[in-house]
């Protein structure tokens, strides 16, 4: 049977088996398994120091972040021994939390990068017109991330991500540090991608702000290194708020296997 | 420029020197003793002058004035040296209320072995002009053992501004002792940018900046790329001596197969009012090579505000890893982060200055 096929006949865009995840020999996950389907997107929330952060990057594959056992499977290949920049051409993308400042390389240069461009060549008018969408004109020949507020960071992470043109992208707290304005704006372009490229996402989040503009059918939340929760992303968020994280534990007998 | 031998001029192109002349207000070439070629652009008479200063002394005896004002005869052996005996230099003045948009251009050369170069530069930046100046020192690759001394003395006058770019281009044989300081009235504004790409034996310089009038400010730049045992010893020294005198430093050091770098900076606020800021960082590419910083930064005077920053260390794996979820392999991110760190626009160049700079940078980036 083609593992890559989920229940309903869909093809799984990632594949988690039993993942164990240290990072400086101690251990953050343990035992996750979680499969994202193709054209899904897809909400994690979890507390401080849950190992959200932890799970996206391990899957992008930052060599910090160490698989100590389990497999990670995306698009019905073993990536688990591949490397960050053989994953990124594969097609996964990540938008980081925290992204570094690197002095001299342009925010430009990044997008030219990411769309695989020599640094030399122009944008074309359907990209300066996407960059324009995003506010970012008059950064570009800022160096990437220096001085940038938390939206103007937030607005570039993902413009390079859509740039890349991912099969699976995975967003660190997008919504964290960002105006309202900007995170609306954030949000439907990750939609408007996503539906439009038939590709997943899978965005990690304290508030429930997002889910107003991104249609995820799922969410689930990590708790300790473990997935405690798959349900309705606004009902868990409601319980969250309701209850606090703690009440994921308590129903943990409520969750189902899978999405 | 017929002229001029074409080897000489394929080494002057290397350091950004335009042998066509198209988009030049002058050029100046001084190979070994002598100046052989200087020429203002027909379109910019009136508003330059350029000479050897040999001549312009004999033709101006009130340039004696401004010979050894700045710099001290007896500083060191080697402005002693060039104060017994001098082969000749440049000569430049930009006229009141000029404005030289395009870069004048002068180039020193050393053609022969164990030859010392000796000249003596003046620089006058008269009230209200603007001018960015590009120099750059050649020598044939042949050349072994040479030695260049060279004192610039520069003058920016009440309300001028000039941006003086360095462009160094010695071989390996070579020495290089350059002696400048500059002097800043109200309200003028001069921007020193020095880069040094190419392996030399050893080059040690410390220019220094008198902001002596009201609001005057200097700004220095520099990009060291020290490669194949280069000794690269490198300062910049602002004296802030005036109400709202301002200075800016930023330099930026890769060391890779055994290059030694050391970056000196010195502030000196004389003035309640007066603000500065020294940026130094380094990447250290290897373990076989060497970069010190070493920030000085005095205040004699309250209200002086004056501060630094400073890294050195290798480059960020962070950094790495970043451009590397862009696609980017691990070589191609590394040359990414290299050739961003030497980013020039910094340096406040014209346009057509920076695309030149950014080829010279180019052609250094895709060797290494």
């Amino acid at each position: 049977m083609d593992t890559t096929l989920n229940k309903a006949g869909m093809m799984n865009i990632l594949e988690i088996k039993d993942l164990e995840v240290k990072v400086e020999d101690k251990v953050i996950l343990d035992s996750i398994d979680l499969k994202l389907r193709a054209k899904e997107s897809y909400i994690m929330f979890g507390p401080n120091g849950s190992g959200k952060t932890t799970f996206v990057n391990a899957i992008m594959g930052l060599p910090q972040y160490e698989v100590a056992s389990g497999k990670i499977v995306f698009m019905g290949r073993d990536i688990t021994e591949k490397g960050v920049d053989e994953r990124s051409r594969l097609g996964i993308s990540v938008g980081f939390q925290h992204p570094p400042e690197i002095t001299g390389v342009k925010l430009s240069d990044m997008f030219k990068l990411c769309l695989g461009k020599d640094l030399k060549d122009e944008f074309s008018e359907e990209e300066k017109e996407l960059i324009e969408a995003f506010k970012l004109t008059e950064f570009l020949d800022r160096d990437i991330n220096v001085d940038f507020s938390g939206g103007e960071r937030k607005r570039a992470e993902v413009l390079q991500m859509i740039f890349i043109k991912p099969r699976l992208l995975l967003l660190d707290e997008p919504d964290s540090g960002v105006d309202v304005e900007s995170l609306k704006l954030i949000a439907s372009e990750i939609q408007r991608y996503v539906e439009d490229t038939g590709s997943s996402a899978l965005i990690i989040t304290h508030k429930g702000d997002i889910l107003e503009h991104i249609k995820a059918k799922y969410a689930c939340v990590l708790l300790e290194g473990k997935i405690h929760c798959f349900g309705n992303p606004k009902r868990i968020y409601e319980t969250i708020k309701r209850s606090g994280y703690k009440e994921c534990v308590v129903c943990e007998e409520r969750a189902i296997e899978g999405w | 420029m017929t002229r001029v031998p074409h080897k000489i001029l394929e080494e002057a192109y290397k350091v950004g020197i335009d042998p066509v002349q198209k988009n030049r207000s002058g050029t100046l070439l001084h190979v070994d003793q002598t100046t052989i070629y200087s020429k203002v652009n027909e379109f910019f008479k009136g508003k330059i002058e350029l000479m050897d200063t040999k001549e312009a002394l004999h033709k101006y005896p009130w340039l004696r004035d401004y010979r050894w004002r700045l710099v001290e005869k007896d500083k060191d052996e080697f402005t002693k040296k060039v104060a017994e005996d001098f082969s000749g230099g440049y000569f430049m003045r930009i006229l009141p209320r000029a404005e030289v948009t395009f870069p004048l251009q002068s180039c020193l050369m050393i053609t022969k072995s164990d030859l010392e170069q000796r000249v003596h530069n003046i620089i006058i930046a008269e009230e209200e002009s603007k001018a960015h100046i590009m120099t750059g020192c050649v020598q044939h690759s042949a050349v072994e053992n040479a030695t260049h001394l060279g004192i610039s003395e520069i003058y920016v006058k009440k309300g001028a501004k000039l941006n003086f770019t360095m462009v160094h281009n010695w071989s390996e044989e070579t020495s290089v002792r350059p002696r400048s300081a500059a002097l800043v009235e109200n309200e003028g504004a001069f921007v020193s940018n020095y880069i040094c790409l190419r392996p030399v034996k050893d080059v040690q310089m410390y220019p220094v900046a008198f902001c002596n009038g009201e609001n005057s400010r200097a700004s220095f730049n520099s990009i060291l790329y020290g490669h194949k045992g280069s000794s690269l010893d490198i300062g910049s020294k602002a004296v802030l001596n005036s109400r709202g005198s301002k200075t800016e430093m930023i330099s930026r050091a890769i060391a890779r197969e055994g290059a030694k770098i050391i970056v000196r900076g010195m502030i000196e606020g004389n003035n309640p009012e007066c603000r500065g800021h020294l940026e130094c960082r380094g990447l250290l590419i290897d373990d076989e090579s060497f970069i010190q910083s070493i920030p000085e930064l005095i205040a004699r005077k309250r209200g002086a505000e004056i501060t630094h920053e400073a890294a050195v260390g290798k480059i960020s794996e962070k950094e790495i890893i970043y451009l590397m979820t862009r696609k980017l392999s691990r070589d191609q991110a590394v040359s990414t982060i290299i050739r961003g760190f030497m980013d020039v626009s910094v340096m406040g160049l014209p346009e057509s200055l920076n695309a030149e700079v950014d080829r010279i940078v180019d052609l250094v980036a895709e060797a290494s």
